[in-house]
């Protein structure tokens, strides 16, 4: 943030106003387009025509070979009584949870924790070497968390399993993605795991620019750091965590990856989500139309929710310029 | 960032209470806990992949190992030809770097500095493509990279993937070009510079910083990516580390010491990364999100 800021803030040129410095003769701005051009072009082959393509799709009956048939809204009506699609969205709402919510609630604890205990007691380093810690998951490619955690969470010789019987907890040996009743829980337990550097980096930094008096007229005043956490940490930082918790929603509503190396949606569409039904749909049961109608109806979701992001993100930042 | 200050309070706050002091190491030690918590999957997964499957199946995943069993991890490498995964990864996620930063600040220029018509919305454009799910684009871009035969090559990975993620380097380029001194290119453009030099010699090398966050931002998304080279990529010798060892993972055909070695060296260069480019990641991923 700070160097961005440095950089991009310029400063060389001050004093003059801007709009007292420009020539007369002011260049053509159209010309400008061309520099968009070639990105223009891209876009328009590589997202915009594909996107058109599948909103398309998702109105017909296509296996993906021959020409689609044309089927209006049966995809859609189809999809309302579908109780696998139903189910799918029932458990992006638990990702949401995973994904969003406990590591936002962790990822303050543990930044304020950081940020206005560890730092301030046990100097930065200390702080910044638990936050790598906690960062770590987050560089990890998701295959790879995958093949790390169902190996962890295996029924036979599992190390979580093992962890149990060695401490006398054996009874409480489970397979963890292999039961219905536990593999949901399981999957959100990863994705905590797998989230909650995010969160936590973005409010570490958030935290950097709140004016460090606050806290010390806090403390003057006897507030415990309780009272600190809840009355200067939180709202000095809200813009920070609209924006986590919406990127995280997105991201939890996106989740397929994980879901693919764990536990492929299974076991009998326990942990299936919008995303890796829609893959099926494609891939696996060649139904591509109502593939592109579950992909569509997630799309119609998340752009809804990133116009929400966008609204919220301008208003704080009107509401930061307005109290400079 | 600000550890100097801190460090500076720190010393003239002191402890102002022995009970202060000895109520300080509980949290910090449940921190400890928490963070070591976090790295011990990466440490079980470390002292699995260096045993032998015999000292594997007697003393279970828990114990540590007698000593330094190597076999494993070669035996995998080979197997799935590891060093090409490898190499495919890093040629499409470098390429993937450059090519997308390389549109970003093409496509900034255009709408930071050169403040085309319609403006508010060509960047809102770019923000919703930013957002959207793969899933959207997933069959269309499968069905016409066959078309056009460029399905199953690295090089369609590398198009698709320098288009979807310089839509972000767009978005942060232009809030930060849209704030560039204009009586600094008005100065040049009298001077009698046009518009690529004014490009070329003022607003890259004032933007190398960002440049260089996204750049490490593009490079770590695309190593990490999945749905997309999952789809795309089929043959053996095209699919990046992430596909390889995902595909196999789903397979189910990994038995523990292949498991723990295909973890390890999963994770080996997600480590050194995080290693080398911490500070610009942490640094850029509060950036993106704030920004």
């Amino acid at each position: 943030m700070t160097v961005l800021a440095e950089r991009s803030g310029g400063g060389r040129v001050t004093g003059k106003s801007r709009t007292a410095g420009r020539p007369p003769h002011r260049p053509r701005r159209n010309s400008y387009a061309l520099f968009l051009l070639p990105g223009a072009l891209a876009f328009l082959a590589i997202v915009v025509l594909p996107f058109l393509m599948n909103t398309g799709v998702s109105f017909t009956d296509w296996q993906g070979v021959g020409s689609p048939k044309w089927t209006g809204l049966d995809n859609y009506r189809r999809l309302l009584e579908d109780e696998a699609f139903w189910e799918s969205f029932r458990h992006s709402l638990a990702m949401v949870v995973a994904m969003a919510v406990v590591p936002t609630a962790i990822g303050l604890v543990v930044a304020a924790a950081l940020f206005d205990f560890v730092a301030k007691h046990f100097g930065s380093k200390t702080a910044a070497v638990l936050r790598a810690c906690f960062y770590l998951p987050q560089v990890l490619p998701i295959a790879v968390a995958g093949i790390v955690w169902s190996w962890i969470l295996a029924p036979e010789n599992g190390s979580l399993n093992e962890l149990l019987k060695t401490v006398g907890l054996g009874s409480l040996q489970q397979d963890w993605l292999g039961d219905p009743d536990i593999a949901l829980y399981s999957v959100m337990g990863v994705m905590v795991w797998v989230q909650i550097g995010f969160p936590l980096v973005v409010f570490m930094a958030g935290l950097q620019r709140v004016d460090p008096q606050l806290y010390e007229a806090a403390e003057l005043d006897g507030a415990g750091w309780w009272q600190r956490f809840w009355h200067v940490t939180l709202p000095q930082i809200r813009p920070e965590i609209y924006v986590v918790m919406l990127w995280c929603t997105i991201a939890a509503l996106k989740v397929f990856g994980a879901v693919y190396v764990l536990t492929k949606g299974g076991p009998g569409g326990a942990t299936n989500v919008p995303s890796y039904f829609s893959f099926q749909n494609f891939f696996e049961k060649t139904q591509v139309g109502y593939g592109s109608a579950v992909a569509t109806v997630l799309t119609v979701i998340i752009l809804a929710l990133a116009l929400v992001a966008l609204r919220l993100q301008t208003r704080a930042e009107d509401a930061e310029e307005g109290a400079r | 960032m600000s550890g100097a200050t801190l460090s500076g309070r720190a010393t003239t706050r002191g402890s102002r209470s022995p009970m202060a002091a000895v109520r300080r190491y509980p949290v910090l030690a449940a921190l400890v806990i928490a963070a070591v918590f976090m790295i011990l999957p990466f440490l079980i997964v470390t002292i699995n992949a260096v045993k032998s499957p015999a000292e594997y199946s007697a003393n279970g995943p828990l114990s540590l190992p007698d000593g330094l069993y190597l076999d494993g991890l070669k035996d995998f490498w080979e197997r799935v030809d590891f060093g090409q995964k490898l190499v495919n990864s890093l040629l499409i996620s470098g390429s993937v770097a450059v090519g997308a930063v390389v549109l970003s600040v093409l496509n900034a220029y255009a709408i930071g500095v050169g403040r085309i018509k319609g403006r508010p919305w060509v960047l809102a454009f770019f923000v919703l493509a930013n957002m959207l799910p793969q899933e959207a684009l997933v069959y269309p871009v499968y069905y016409l990279s066959k078309e056009v035969g460029l399905y199953d090559t690295r090089l369609s990975v590398i198009i698709v993937f320098v288009v979807i993620q310089s839509a972000f380097g767009t978005y942060l380029l232009s809030s930060i070009l849209g704030q560039f001194p204009r009586e600094i290119i008005e100065a040049a453009q009298i001077d009698g510079a046009n518009k690529w030099q004014v490009l070329w010699r003022i607003v890259v090398p004032v933007s190398r910083p960002t440049m260089g966050v996204l750049m490490v931002l593009f490079f770590i998304w695309t190593w990490n990516e999945f749905l997309l080279p999952l789809v795309m990529l089929i043959s053996n010798d095209n699919q990046t580390v992430s596909v390889a060892l995902g595909v196999l993972q789903g397979q189910r055909l990994m038995d523990a010491t292949m498991t723990n070695a295909a973890a390890l060296l999963g994770v080996l260069p997600a480590i050194v990364f995080f290693l080398v480019f911490q500070r610009t990641l942490t640094r850029g991923i509060a950036v993106g999100a704030v920004k």
